[in-house]
């Protein structure tokens, strides 16, 4: 009887925008879900990001950035992990992305967006099968 | 009379029984039906349910103690609300643009919106406003771009309000400063000042300092209003953010007017006469998705200000009782899938925030869930007031809806609800001991997370979120900020640093620190730092080294 | 050897190794034996400082403080946050890296959140291999925090060199602590927030508790297994303020001198070997779980003890008596 190895997302607010019901709300829906959910708190940089992913190598990351600075921070971080050579993290975005920056987000390797109004087992649903390892 | 009454009474309370009786519950498609705050719903009010609701006590007349059916005696029928679009994003001189043409389409009065740059106090080159300049709204740095931002529209004419909280007082004398150089004294100006920083603490979390020296700014600013911008609303207290964060409306109800009972005593405790302040307080609410008890909401919200302001604080001047307030729609309701059918949804609201005697009124645009407003999305949002003003006839008699016993009972239970979280906070120790320890913090995040389990449960219906869902995403024209706002901020930035005199600046700013190391009031030195163009990240930056920062526990 | 590259780079001490080689400890204990197996040898140059304290009492903002005060000294610093709470659905939430952000991009500090995992006593047994990884990665001073004051942090802090209590005045924080049985393991108590009123009384108390607690000790020398540490050791008490910094001074000089006793006195060889046997105990509790797990799922006799027991032909114990005989360990009545 093989135990189910235990998934460990992040959930980050990126930038300045302090609208955080969203990733709360995200985060305890994956908590319940049964995973080990660590909760970055407000206004983190790239920097801090990249930083904590590599001390706590979480299985996926889920950003949620409601200002409309994703078309900045996403590529800060996927260049700063690609520059850690980082690349078995599953990194997906939630928040206001228009379709044309999905396209632009999805190159940069981002996976898994959420709207406004996603339901949180679809969210769920996401991580459990797009992990990369 | 009262025995009469009470057979009155009695005969209703069997003949509802009755009624019950006859036509069974099993008729009915739900169990329970409950508002957004999670209040029962019962089937049919009657005259018993408020049976002890006082006319003249309870109610009153419009304008008049205890202010439930309305601010002012004549309210619609005298002068409409003000309608005022929130707007900004950025350079200033493309928010300049727009606020001329939402002045040219008849709107009354402006809103700014600023940039997250600004909000924070950092100054655009920071690292920390990596792609957030103008993003959200108008990336102000200096008094350069306040010049810019108001070219051309007569600040006498005009009323302002500045949604700024943190660095509220640096906006502030940004604005006085602007007046000054278009001719006009401070007692001229006319507008509302955000500067409610507890909602940050609690809610919307663009705070900077610690409590205490964020309180003892606001309470700078009131004074110095006080005595030289009488005609300026110092705080516009504010719920919209504490139910955006997912707060119930007898939350977002209780904690806002919490928060209000804690300037007012701030404020006293300055030595300040509550009579001299308090009509300078606003208030800012959300309007949501259940009608009636957004309505119930507003009117309860004047009746609690107003005995509390005359009991317990001691007001005695008409105008410290009177509750007057702005509403925004609720941005949290509007959805990306069939964005139209937000103007539906904001034309409920906004009629909701009529029918409960707003002062005046921000409707969302469509596809706010996308993105920026759009200038087609801002001018459907703007005519839907106007529809509402002149052509649906509610403003045709004041408070159209007193006297439903449904409205009556509901204004009491939200009143009552309230008074009880006010005993929470009370046992806390006041709202900043609250904060501290998380309670409010605790509070939405539990009720955010039960509304939003509730919708994947289907027990709220949202309509193309959980049922009707689209089966095809049409593609909606948005709004784009170009990327090259932050480059021409920067630009901006770097050449009022050249052309500035940094000696005087330098000065200004050392001045400043000193002060906040004492007691004084900070406004005018912060007056005279903004004059010379100091930057709001650069004094910002001089207040933290004395103020510190704050930190939160991050509560989920 | 199949971590041998990510051990090579563990020793050269670098920080992503060391973060994926604490997963792997984490997930799977046949991975921990492997790692811990080719490291144990470099291991056993940090200090180990466990801090517990209920909610409320400040601690994030203590240990902040604290860490400040290690950086100065120069000190490369590992924190494991250990959540033990275990929610229903074995997920977690940890929250306390947030808290310590200020320090995030300091090279010389690395967190680390753990949760519990769902097995028993494999949070104490995962975070005990954490801080050997973290030890040969190079931290001179390795912190384990947990978030309350409860049974599973006295597991927790068995392999803790100082133990540090915080409490606040005002708060029944104590009453929990004796009854969890933390008093017994604590080495420094933290008042901590003593600008509040009341923190000179809470001295008071805990000096009370102390003695009451030392004649128990006396009473029952027997015992002396559990409190090889402390025998000779009076647990100090301090009053500190967090976000002053006051007293911090102070504090240190205590864990210095408590570090000085362990090692003057020899207690510290005492302690290593209390620790080699509850870790091996946490081990083997594993192990042997594990194995019996594997067996009941896999041996077709156990299908027909079970009907034994059901028809009453046969109790539980002596069907644990033939489960055992079956593992090939010695039945034996205490075992």
């Amino acid at each position: 009887m093989e135990k189910k190895r235990k998934i460990k997302v992040l959930v980050c607010k990126p930038g300045l925008d302090g609208h955080d019901r969203g990733a709360k709300v995200i985060a305890r829906a994956l908590r319940d879900a049964g995973m080990e959910v660590i909760y970055t708190g407000l206004h983190q940089t790239p920097d801090d990001i990249v930083n904590t992913i590599i001390q706590e190598d979480p299985d996926a990351i889920l950003l949620s950035i409601l200002s409309g600075a994703h078309n900045a921070l996403c590529p800060a971080i996927m260049e700063k992990l690609k520059a850690k050579k980082i690349n078995d993290v599953l990194v997906s975005v939630g928040g206001i992305i228009p379709e044309e920056d999905k396209k632009f987000l999805k190159e940069l390797g981002l996976d898994g967006f959420y709207g406004p109004g996603t339901e949180l087992k679809t969210i769920v649903e996401f991580v459990k099968n797009n992990l990369k390892r | 009379m009262t025995e009469l009454k009470n057979k009155e009474s009695e005969i209703i309370k069997q003949g509802k029984n009755d009624w019950e009786t006859k036509s069974s519950k099993k008729s009915e498609t739900r169990e329970r039906f409950k508002n957004l705050s999670d209040i029962e719903i019962e089937r049919l009010y009657t005259p018993n349910n408020v049976e002890n609701l006082n006319y003249l006590n309870d109610l009153g007349f419009p304008g008049e103690y205890p202010y439930t059916r309305g601010a002012y005696p004549t309210m619609y029928r005298g002068q409409l609300w003000t309608m005022r679009q929130f707007a900004g994003f950025g350079t200033a001189e493309q928010t300049n643009n727009r606020y001329k043409f939402l002045i040219e389409h008849g709107q009354t009065g402006l809103s700014v919106a600023f940039s997250l740059h600004t909000i924070y106090g950092y100054e655009a080159s920071d690292e920390k406003s990596l792609g957030e300049v103008g993003k959200e709204g108008v990336a102000i740095d200096t008094l350069k771009d306040m010049e810019t931002l108001f070219d051309g529209i007569d600040l006498s004419k005009i009323s302002t309000s500045m949604t700024i909280n943190a660095p509220a007082a640096i906006l502030l004398a940004m604005y006085i400063v602007v007046g000054e150089k278009q001719g006009y004294s401070p007692e001229k100006l006319r507008g509302t000042i955000q500067n409610d920083i507890l909602k940050e603490y609690i809610a919307q979390k663009s705070w900077i300092f610690p409590p205490e020296p964020s309180m003892r700014l606001i309470i700078d600013s009131i004074e110095y209003c006080t005595k030289n911008v009488p005609q300026w609303y110092t705080i516009s207290i504010s719920g919209y953010h504490i139910r955006e964060a997912g707060s119930t409306a007898v939350q977002e109800l209780a904690f806002t007017l919490a928060d209000g009972f804690a300037y007012v005593e701030a404020a006293i405790e300055r030595g300040l006469n509550v009579d001299d302040f308090a009509h300078r307080l606003s208030f800012f609410f959300n309007a949501h998705n259940n009608f009636f008890e957004e309505i119930c909401k507003y009117r309860a919200a004047r009746r609690i200000w107003a005995k509390r302001m005359k009991n317990k604080y001691g007001a005695k001047k008409t105008e410290s009782l009177r509750l007057r307030f702005h509403t925004q729609t609720a941005g949290v309701s509007l959805t990306a899938q069939e964005p139209e059918n937000n103007m539906v949804r904001v034309t409920l609201q906004g009629l909701a925030a009529v029918l409960g005697g707003t002062q005046s009124l921000h409707t969302n645009s469509f596809d706010e869930a996308l993105c920026l407003p759009t200038e087609k999305a801002v001018r459907i949002a703007l005519r839907t007031q106007q529809i509402i003003a002149h052509e649906s006839g509610v403003t045709d008699t004041v408070d159209p809806l007193a006297g439903s016993y449904y409205v009556e009972w509901l204004t009491n239970k939200m009143e009552e609800e309230a008074e009880i979280y006010f005993e929470k906070i009370k046992e806390f120790g006041g709202v900043i001991p609250a904060i501290k320890a998380n309670f409010f913090q605790k509070e939405i995040a539990n009720a955010s997370y039960k509304f939003q389990r509730e919708i994947e449960k289907k027990e709220r219906i949202f309509v193309c979120v959980n049922k009707y869902k689209p089966k095809i995403h049409e593609q909606t024209e948005i709004l784009k900020i170009d990327d090259k706002v932050a480059s021409e901020q920067l630009e901006n930035l770097k050449r009022v640093k050249i052309e500035r005199n940094n000696e005087k600046v330098r000065e200004a700013l050392k001045k400043l620190k000193e002060a906040a190391r004492g007691t004084e009031n900070l406004m005018p030195f912060i007056i005279d730092a903004v004059r010379e163009y100091a930057s709001i990240g650069e004094i910002i930056a001089i207040l933290k080294d004395v103020f510190g920062i704050y930190r939160e526990d991050s509560i989920f | 050897m199949q971590y041998s590259d990510l051990i090579n780079k563990l020793i050269q001490k670098e920080t992503r190794a060391a973060a994926r080689l604490i997963t792997l400890v984490e997930n799977d204990i046949n991975a921990a034996e492997q790692v811990i197996n080719s490291i144990y040898k470099y291991t056993g140059n940090a200090y180990i400082l466990g801090i517990t304290g209920a909610p409320g009492t400040g601690k994030s903002t203590f240990i902040s403080t604290l860490i400040k005060n290690f950086l100065e000294k120069g000190k490369k610093i590992g924190i494991i946050c250990v959540d033990p709470t275990s929610p229903i659905t074995g997920g977690a939430l940890l929250g306390d890296r947030i808290r310590m952000k200020q320090y995030f991009s300091l090279d010389n500090v690395f967190i680390r959140s753990m949760a519990n995992r769902g097995q028993l006593g494999g949070l104490a047994r995962a975070t005990e291999d954490a801080i050997k990884i973290l030890d040969v990665y190079g931290c001179d001073l390795i912190i384990v925090e947990t978030v309350g004051v409860g049974q599973s942090e006295v597991d927790i802090f068995k392999s803790a060199h100082t133990v540090i209590v915080l409490l606040v005045p005002g708060l029944g924080d104590a009453i929990q602590a004796i009854k969890a049985g933390i008093m017994e393991i604590t080495d420094i108590f933290v008042i901590n927030k003593m600008d509040l009123g009341g923190a000179d009384k809470k001295v008071a108390e805990i000096i009370q508790m102390l003695e009451l607690k030392m004649n128990y000790k006396y009473e029952s020398q027997e015992n002396s297994e559990i409190y090889a540490k402390i025998e000779q050791w009076t647990p100090e008490i301090v009053k500190v303020n967090s976000i002053t910094g006051e007293n911090f001074n102070i504090l240190l000089d205590m864990i210095n001198k408590h570090e000085k006793f362990l090692k003057n006195t020899g207690i510290i060889s005492n302690y290593l070997k209390n620790r080699i046997k509850s870790e091996t105990m946490q081990i083997l509790k594993h192990k042997l779980t594990k194995k019996v797990e594997d067996l009941l799922y896999s041996n077709k006799n156990i299908e027909n003890y079970i009907d034994k027991v059901m028809e009453k032909s046969l109790d539980p114990y002596s069907m644990a008596n033939l489960i055992i005989e079956m593992l090939g360990i010695e039945k034996k009545r205490d075992f």
